[in-house]
């Protein structure tokens, strides 16, 4: 083990602060420290176990003091990598990410991660590097102005100019982070000021006057949405990624049970509810259900909660939910009538409104619609040919089985993603870990490595497409080096298939430009120094999986399926939710 | 509608880029946007004037809270408000229109703030559509050169959240 560097005057708090202290509790001294040292105290007063980076030459003095950290450091492939990471971390335990990058190219590769958290409010602190403060301005090496770049990506972002600035800034960032609506925060240091020492204890008090999240409902808006909910003959309840991030899921399953209401689930609130319950419909939208979107079109009262009407869900907006009273709980009003008039607004932390309008919501036979329900469901179940070529439904079908519908479970960007959401089976919130807003090809791996440091004891699987792992199948390195047992199962179908699909349906199968052939991606893995496997036939499938499960370090099953496979039911772009077309899979009678 | 909205932010560097940035991201357009320092030292007041329906307004007001740094937003709309917008320009007259000219800026109760051989710089403020009417009606001489500071704004009444006399002016 190499030892610390001596020359250090400093006394820094070693091996008493191995476990993450409870956030704020300790009394923390940062008299005469570096800001190095106030960057990587206030770190570890945050509670912060890991953190996802890449140094250079900025970052020197910070890489110095976090040598022998108690913090782990998880040293990444590519900077894109360590913010995906921190967000696949995030949104797998709840807790905020941390990624770090040097100045200039640390930090525009940063920035795909950073939107990408930002669309699906995720908690991220990014610290970035920043060239001395008397070089800002003056196109100096490595120079980026990070402020500007990130700031339409991100949460809120801070350029600290002053070491007596930088414990409040750092628990700023980590309030603004977590609060609220959550969402990426970068704090851009430069050098010099991570060099700078202080003359006394800095100020804590945090100063943000124009922040002030609304956390508690307000009572008669609440009665309000309960009575309209009692008095609906046909409600739907539409529930998005704020109830994930707002831990809100048991109270919002109480409430289904109880008010007898059919649920439905974004992208990004998978496991929100138990699949297997009778009344939820799964996913709706543009690739939801038929259940899922017939029931939003009839229903005469529609509850969204922690959802923002999204294009991909709403379809056609002027015909979205046409018969419906529209409640909406969010924390951010903002989001509220942005796309959709809303009769009666919630504003607040969901978890506080839930628990709140779980006592006021009466059990009431809505029979006749619960019938309706029934039979789109049986009518129309989401299904697939298991004939010929192996099908990628049946491999996510397959490792949904295998893995009791227990796993955490990363994906990329196309149609793998879809049928992932569609045929995993979701039983538990945090289960997806997927880019729903940006749509980032590129995510599921890094994604995947960082949910599986936040909980090494699940079986933590990327279910990726060919295109989007060739993005960062780099990452698996990363893995390997830090025996990280992340499992990454390629639907190989030759294609951006997503896009083929597009150019099939819309553009008379003019394949431009989307033909994706993949090396031996068992063999690479295998030179990374995973363990892999390949599938083509259907009878390898299940021993193929089993032996993915039973291996402790990252493994790479590549699976060569079904090239031209859609992803059905679909609505149009710009279509409405009621002009679903089933494909191959039939249709709507 | 014209909306007048007031936004008191954090005295930070980057606010006025962060709210400049928000309105372009989002497609809003602003007739103007103006900001100043107020009577506490850490906060400034930006004043925005938009036009829109109601929903794209309501959109801006709350995005503009969404801002961190940005602490109150007040749209006037529906108040009982002042509002001035100050203006210089300078105006072609040759000596034989002085007098006119002079009457004019008297008439709207501005004041002659330069005179040269062929022109005139006149200072007025007032409410846009006065600034407007003046212009119109100074166009035939030759506006030279014009520069507005854009619309600021403050409820009228004992609003606490300023320390200035309410002007009483129109
Ligand atoms: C970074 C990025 N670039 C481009 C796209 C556009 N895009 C969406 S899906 C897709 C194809 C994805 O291919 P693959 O990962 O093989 O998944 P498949 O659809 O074949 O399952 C593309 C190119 C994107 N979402 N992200
Ligand atoms: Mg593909």
């Amino acid at each position: 083990m190499p030892r610390k560097t001596p020359g250090k005057n400093t006394q820094k708090p070693k091996a008493s602060a191995a476990k993450p202290a409870a956030r704020g509790k300790r009394t923390l001294s940062l008299a005469h420290c570096s800001g190095a040292e106030v960057f990587h105290r206030m770190l570890q007063d945050e509670g912060v176990e890991v953190m996802f980076g890449y140094p250079g030459g900025v970052l020197l003095p910070i890489f110095d003091e976090i040598y022998q950290s108690p913090i782990r450091f998880i040293l990444t492939r590519h900077e894109q990598g360590a913010a995906h990471m921190a967000d696949g971390y995030a949104r797998s335990t709840g807790r905020v990410g941390v990624c770090l990058a040097t100045s200039g190219p640390g930090a525009t590769n940063l920035v795909t991660g950073l939107a990408t958290a930002n669309m699906d409010s995720i908690p991220l602190v990014a610290i970035t590097g920043q060239v001395r403060t008397s070089l800002i301005g003056n196109d100096a090496f490595q120079e980026a102005d990070v402020s500007g770049l990130t700031r339409p990506i991100t949460k809120h972002n801070f350029l600290v100019k002053d070491v007596k600035d930088l414990a409040r800034v750092l628990r700023e960032a980590f309030h603004i982070a977590r609060t609220g609506r959550p969402g990426p925060v970068v704090v851009d240091i430069p050098v010099d000021v991570t060099v700078n020492r202080l003359d006394g204890e800095p100020s804590l008090a945090m100063n943000l006057p124009g922040y002030k999240p609304l956390l508690t409902g307000h009572m008669p808006q609440i009665r309000a949405a309960a009575e309209a909910i009692n008095a609906s003959q046909r409600p739907v309840l539409y529930v998005g990624g704020g109830v994930i991030l707002a831990n809100a899921c048991d109270a919002l399953r109480r409430i289904v049970a109880k008010g007898r209401l059919p649920v439905t689930t974004t992208l990004l609130a998978m496991g929100a509810v138990d699949e297997s319950d009778a009344l939820s419909l799964q996913m709706l939208g543009m690739h939801g259900t038929v259940a899922a979107n017939r029931a939003v079109q009839n229903c005469d009262c529609l509850v969204a909660i922690g959802a923002r009407f999204d294009d991909r869900v709403t379809g056609k907006v002027a015909t979205f939910a046409p018969h419906a009273k529209v409640i909406h709980v969010d924390v951010d009003p903002a989001s509220i009538a942005k796309n959709v008039p809303v009769d009666i607004p919630v504003v607040g932390d969901a978890a506080d409104i839930l628990g709140k309008l779980l006592p006021l919501i009466r059990t009431v036979d809505r029979s006749p619609w619960l019938a309706q329900v029934a039979e789109w469901k049986k009518k129309f179940p989401l299904r697939y040919a298991a004939q010929g070529k192996i099908k990628p439904q049946e491999m996510i079908a397959a490792i949904g089985a295998a893995t009791d519908h227990n796993a955490i479970i990363s994906t990329g960007v196309g149609q793998h993603q879809m049928w992932t959401a569609q045929f995993y089976g979701w039983r538990r919130p945090r289960q997806i870990i997927t880019s729903g807003g940006l749509g980032t090809m590129g995510f599921g791996v890094p994604a995947a490595i960082g949910a599986k440091i936040g909980n090494p004891k699940s079986t933590v699987i990327d279910i990726d497409g060919d295109g989007s792992f060739s993005m960062t199948m780099v990452e698996i390195i990363t893995a390997v080096h830090n025996d990280v047992g992340a499992k990454f199962v390629v639907l190989d179908n030759e294609y951006l298939g997503m896009v083929r699909q597009w150019q099939e349906l819309f553009y008379g199968k003019r394949y431009s430009h989307v033909v994706h052939r993949c090396p031996d991606l068992a063999a690479v893995a295998r030179g990374f120094g995973a363990q892999a496997a390949t599938v083509s036939e259907r009878t390898e499938i299940a021993g193929a999986i089993d032996e993915m499960l039973a291996c402790d370090g990252p493994f790479v099953l590549h699976a060569k399926v079904d090239p031209e496979e859609n992803v059905f039911p679909m609505v149009p772009a710009g279509k409405s939710l009621d002009e679903m077309e089933l494909g191959e899979l039939g249709t709507l009678a | 509608m014209r909306h007048v909205i007031s936004a008191l932010v954090q005295n930070q560097p980057g606010v006025l880029a962060q709210v400049a940035g928000m309105f372009a991201a989002r497609g809003f357009n602003i007739d103007s946007l103006v900001v100043g320092r107020t009577e506490n030292p850490d906060l400034s007041r930006m004043t925005i004037v938009a036009v829109g329906d109601d929903r794209v307004l309501e959109q801006v007001r709350k995005q503009l809270a969404k801002v961190i740094p940005v602490v109150k937003v007040r749209d006037f709309s529906g108040l009982s408000y002042v509002e001035r917008d100050l203006m210089l320009v300078k105006i072609g007259a040759p000596a034989e229109k002085r007098p006119e000219l002079a009457q004019l800026v008297e008439l709207f109760r501005g004041s002659v703030v330069d005179v040269a051989r062929a022109t005139m710089t006149v200072q007025l403020s007032g409410t846009e559509d006065k600034l407007e009417a003046f212009i119109d009606l100074v166009r035939p001489y030759g506006i030279v050169e014009l520069a507005r500071t854009g619309t600021i704004a403050m409820q009228r009444g004992q609003q606490k959240h300023t320390r200035e006399k309410n002007d009483s002016d129109e």
